[in-house]
C-alpha cells in the first residue's frame, strides 16, 4: 500500500474495492427483485383464478390408466402416475447409458483403425448421428424402421425369439424347484473363479511365467453352473416362449417397439458423441508411451488395455460426463414416439389435473436430482481414475 | 479483478433492463368495479338498474380485439385453410363475440392452442374466451378456474378399427392396443370403458394427433379411440379411409362449447348468450340472408323484436349495442348456417338430422333459454 500514495485522494466511487462490493450487491438485489416479481405474478394470478400451489392433488385418483413397464390402473392416485414414469425412464437411461458407452468406446477405437473401410464407416457413422437432430433420428427410428416391420400376423420366429412391430419376445426364464440349488452353484463357481485369477495373477506378476489366469479362471465359472445343471434331476430353469392369443402376445419377455426405438435413438446418438471424444482422449497420450509399450514386446491388446486406455480415461471421463447427462435428460423426447417416460406422464397429469405449476416444478427437481446424482457417481469415479498427486 | 466491477455493474443494468422489458402478456384483472348506471329513461316497474361493468369487456374494448384461443389441426372444428385464415365452427363463435362487441367480426385475434396448454392460457388471462372442442368436466369446472357456455356440440367418444379385424363393438377387443391421443378426457374414458367390459388393453400414448393416427394407420394399434366427430376428419387422413370403421358405441359424453375464465361473471353471460342468440335465430328461422330486412320490416312476434334489439334493453345489459344480434347474425348466421358450413355436407359431413346436435323442436338437444 505505501509504493501507491496517490490512494488517499481517490474518491470511494473510484475505489476498486468499493465498486466491486457495490457491483455484487446491485446484482444480487435485481435477482431478487426479479425473482420477488416473478413470484408475485403467478401468485396474483393464481389467487384470480382461485387456484393455489398444493401438492396434495398427487393423492388424488389419476383416472387414466398406464400399460407401460411397471404399469398402473386407473384407480390408483397421480403419484403413482408420475412413479411410474419415473421407472420408464430410469430403465431406459440405465441401459441407454450401459449399452452407449461400449457403442462409443468401439467406434473411438474403430475411428483410429489402420482399417480403412472400418475408419471411414465409422466416420460416416459419427457424422451422420452427430450432426442431425435426435427428435428427427427417433421419428425416422420409430415410424420408419421399428412401425415398419411385419405385423403381429405375419411375426418373424426365429426360434424363440420372435420380432414384429408390436414388438420384441425373448423366452423368459421360469424358476423351478432346483433352481435356489442350481443359483448356490453358480455363486460358488464364481467366487472360485475370482480364487483362482487372483491367485495365478499373482504368481504371475511374481514368477514372470505365464500362468493362463483367465483360463484357469474359466474351469470353475462355466464348469460348476454346467455340472450342476446336468446333475439336477430335472432342469432348475424352464424357458417359456411368447405364444399368440387372440390379439396380442402372451408370455415371455418383452421389448416394446416404443423403449426399443427410444433406447436405439439415444444409444446411436450419444455414442456418436462419445466416439470423438474416445478418439481424442487416446490421441491426447503421448505417442512415446506407444512406442514405449511396444519396445516392452507387449502385444497390440495389450498395449491398449494396459498403457494407452488407462491414460486416455482421465481425458475421457469429464466430458464423457457431459455426455452421460445429455442421454439422460435428452430421453425426455420419448414423449414423441409414444414412450411413456417421467415428462409423457407428467404431461398427462398436469393435463387431467391442470396443476401445472406444480407438475413443472417436481418435474423439474425430479430431473435436477437425476443429473445430479449422475454427476456425483461420474465425479467420484474421476477422481478416482486420477493420476495420485497430480 | 479491476475489470470486474464494471462488468457486474452493467449486468446489473441489465438484469434491470430485462426486469423493465418483460410484462405480463395482458394486465392481471384481479377486481372489478361496481357501478350504478341510472337509465335516461325511468321505467314503472324497474326505476334503476345495476350494472355490474365487465372488466374483461372494458380490456377488450381497449385493445379493440378479442382473443380467441382455437384449434388449428381439427378440420370442421378448427383449421387453417390455404389462405391461413382460422375456419371452422369454434372460430366462428369467437367471430360472433366479435361481431357482437364492435360489429365487426374480423375483431378477433386466433390463439392457436393444444390441447394442453389451453387451460393455462386462460389462467393467465392470455386469451379472452377458449372456443376450442373443448369438453365441460366438474373437474375443469370447479378446479381449473374456468366456466363453461353453453354447449354448442354435443359429442362423444368412439373407436375407429380396420375393416378386416372382425370387431363389431368394444367387447370383441379384449388384449387389443389402442391408440390415443395425450392430454385429453380420452384417455380416461378409455380406461373407463374397457374397465366397465373387465377387458384388458394396452394404450398407446401420444402427444400429436398426426402421431397418433400415423402409428394406427402402420398398423401399431387395433384401434384409434378419439371423440366420433374427430374421428370421422381423421379417417380422411389414413392411406386407406375405406379400410376403417367407426363402432358404433358412445364411450362418453363430450359436451362442447366455449370456455372463459371463472371471475367474470359478465363477460360470461355475454358469450353464453351470444351463442343463445345463434340457437334462437335459427329456431326463428332468422338468417345470414334475411337478418337485415326482418330487422327493417317490424316483425309480429315479440321474441323476434327482443332479439334484434327492436324491443328491451337487452343488449344494454349485456353492455353492447341493442342490435348486437343483426350484427352476429350479419357476420356468422344463425347456428344452424354455422354448422352447415363447416360440419355439414360441404364440411366434414358430420349428419345433424335425428341427433343431439338437432334443434330441440327437432327432438335433439340444441336449446335456448327464451330471449326476454
Amino acid at each position: 500500500m505505501a509504493s501507491r500514495p496517490w490512494r488517499r485522494i481517490e474518491p470511494f466511487w473510484r475505489d476498486v474495492r468499493v465498486l466491486r462490493v457495490a457491483g455484487q450487491i446491485v446484482f444480487a438485489l435485481a435477482l431478487l427483485a426479479l425473482a420477488a416479481w416473478l413470484i408475485s405474478n403467478l401468485r396474483q394470478s393464481l389467487d384470480a383464478r382461485g387456484l393455489n400451489l398444493s401438492f396434495s392433488f398427487l393423492n388424488r385418483t389419476a383416472g387414466f390408466a398406464i400399460t407401460q413397464g411397471p404399469g398402473m390402473v386407473r384407480t390408483d392416485p397421480f403419484w403413482m402416475a408420475f412413479l411410474v414414469g419415473l421407472a420408464n425412464s430410469l430403465s431406459v437411461i440405465l441401459a441407454g447409458l450401459g449399452l452407449t458407452t461400449l457403442v462409443g468406446l468401439m467406434a473411438g477405437i474403430a475411428l483410429l483403425s489402420p482399417n480403412w473401410l472400418l475408419r471411414n464407416a465409422t466416420r460416416v457413422y459419427v457424422e451422420v448421428f452427430r450432426n442431425t437432430p435426435l427428435l428427427v433420428q427417433l421419428f425416422f427410428i420409430y415410424f420408419g424402421v421399428v412401425l415398419a416391420m411385419p405385423a403381429l400376423a405375419d411375426r418373424i420366429e426365429l426360434g424363440p425369439f420372435i420380432l414384429s412391430q408390436r414388438g420384441v419376445w425373448v423366452p423368459r426364464p421360469v424358476p423351478q424347484p432346483g433352481a435356489p440349488l442350481w443359483i448356490a452353484a453358480a455363486v460358488c463357481g464364481v467366487g472360485l473363479s475370482a480364487w483362482i485369477y487372483a491367485r495365478r495373477e499373482r504368481q504371475r506378476r511374481r514368477t514372470g511365467e505365464e500362468t493362463r489366469p483367465v483360463l484357469w479362471a474359466l474351469f470353475p465359472l462355466v464348469g460348476l453352473p454346467l455340472s450342476a445343471w446336468i446333475a439336477l434331476p430335472e432342469p432348475p430353469f424352464t424357458f417359456e416362449t411368447a405364444v399368440l392369443d387372440g390379439l396380442r402376445m402372451v408370455g415371455g419377455l418383452r421389448m416394446t417397439p416404443e423403449f426399443f426405438a427410444l433406447l436405439l435413438g439415444l444409444v446411436l446418438y450419444t455414442g456418436a458423441f462419445i466416439a470423438d471424444i474416445v478418439r481424442g482422449g487416446i490421441l491426447a497420450v503421448p505417442y512415446g508411451q506407444l512406442e514405449a509399450a511396444r519396445s516392452l514386446g507387449l502385444k497390440e491388446a495389450n498395449v491398449l488395455q494396459l498403457v494407452i486406455l488407462p491414460q486416455a480415461l482421465r481425458v475421457i471421463i469429464p466430458p464423457l460426463i457431459n455426455q452421460y447427462l445429455n442421454l439422460a435428460k435428452n430421453s425426455s423426447l420419448a414423449f414423441g414416439i409414444g414412450y411413456l417416460d417421467l415428462y409423457a406422464v407428467s404431461q398427462i397429469i398436469f393435463n387431467q389435473s391442470g396443476q401445472a405449476v406444480q407438475v413443472i416444478a417436481l418435474l423439474m427437481a425430479t430431473y435436477l436430482a437425476l443429473s445430479l446424482s449422475i454427476s456425483v457417481l461420474m465425479n467420484w469415479f474421476n477422481r478416482r481414475m486420477e493420476i495420485p498427486g497430480r | 479483478m479491476i475489470r470486474k466491477a464494471p462488468f457486474l455493474a452493467l449486468a446489473a443494468l441489465g438484469a434491470g433492463a430485462l426486469l423493465g422489458a418483460c410484462r405480463p402478456v395482458e394486465p392481471v384483472i384481479v377486481t372489478q368495479e361496481v357501478r350504478v348506471v341510472e337509465t335516461q329513461e325511468v321505467q314503472v316497474n324497474v326505476p334503476v338498474e345495476f350494472v355490474m361493468e365487465s372488466a374483461r369487456l372494458a380490456a377488450v374494448r381497449g385493445r379493440d380485439r378479442v382473443i380467441c384461443g382455437v384449434n388449428t389441426s381439427v378440420p370442421g372444428f378448427g383449421f387453417v385453410d390455404a389462405n391461413g385464415q382460422n375456419v371452422g365452427f369454434d372460430p366462428d363463435v369467437c367471430r360472433a363475440i366479435a361481431a357482437a362487441i364492435f360489429g365487426d367480426a374480423s375483431k378477433v385475434e386466433f390463439r392457436p392452442l393444444t390441447a394442453a396448454e389451453r387451460f393455462t392460457a386462460l389462467q393467465t388471462n392470455e386469451i379472452d374466451v377458449l372456443s376450442r372442442n373443448t369438453t365441460w368436466t366438474l373437474g375443469r369446472d370447479v378446479e381449473l378456474g374456468t366456466d363453461f357456455a353453453p354447449t354448442t356440440f354435443y359429442d362423444g367418444q368412439g373407436m375407429m378399427v380396420r375393416q378386416d379385424s372382425g370387431f363389431a363393438s368394444l367387447a370383441d377387443m379384449g388384449g387389443a392396443t389402442v391408440c390415443v391421443l395425450a392430454g385429453t378426457t380420452t384417455e380416461g374414458n378409455l380406461a373407463d370403458a374397457f374397465n366397465t367390459l373387465g377387458l384388458e388393453y394396452e394404450g398407446l400414448v401420444l402427444d400429436t394427433g398426426d402421431a397418433t393416427a400415423a402409428a394406427y394407420d402402420e398398423g401399431r394399434c387395433d384401434g384409434l379411440t378419439s371423440d366420433k366427430s374427430q374421428l370421422a376428419g381423421l379417417r380422411t387422413t389414413l392411406t386407406t379411409p375405406d379400410d376403417h370403421i367407426i363402432l358404433p358405441e358412445v364411450m362418453s359424453k363430450e359436451p362442447l362449447g366455449p370456455v372463459w375464465a371463472h371471475g367474470d361473471q359478465q363477460w360470461g353471460d355475454l358469450v353464453r348468450w351470444v351463442v343463445y342468440g345463434l340457437i334462437i335465430a335459427e329456431e326463428k328461422g332468422i338468417t345470414q340472408a334475411n337478418v337485415a330486412e326482418i330487422a327493417g320490416s317490424d316483425p309480429q312476434d315479440p321474441e323476434v323484436r327482443r332479439l334484434l334489439g327492436i324491443e328491451g334493453e337487452f343488449g344494454a345489459l349485456l353492455g353492447v349495442e341493442p342490435d348486437f344480434v343483426v350484427d352476429v347474425i350479419t357476420a356468422v348466421g344463425n347456428y344452424g348456417e354455422i354448422y352447415d358450413r363447416h360440419l355439414g355436407p360441404e364440411g366434414t359431413n358430420i349428419p345433424r338430422e335425428g341427433t343431439l346436435n338437432a334443434l330441440w323442436t327437432d327432438g335433439g338437444m340444441i336449446y335456448a333459454p327464451p330471449w326476454r
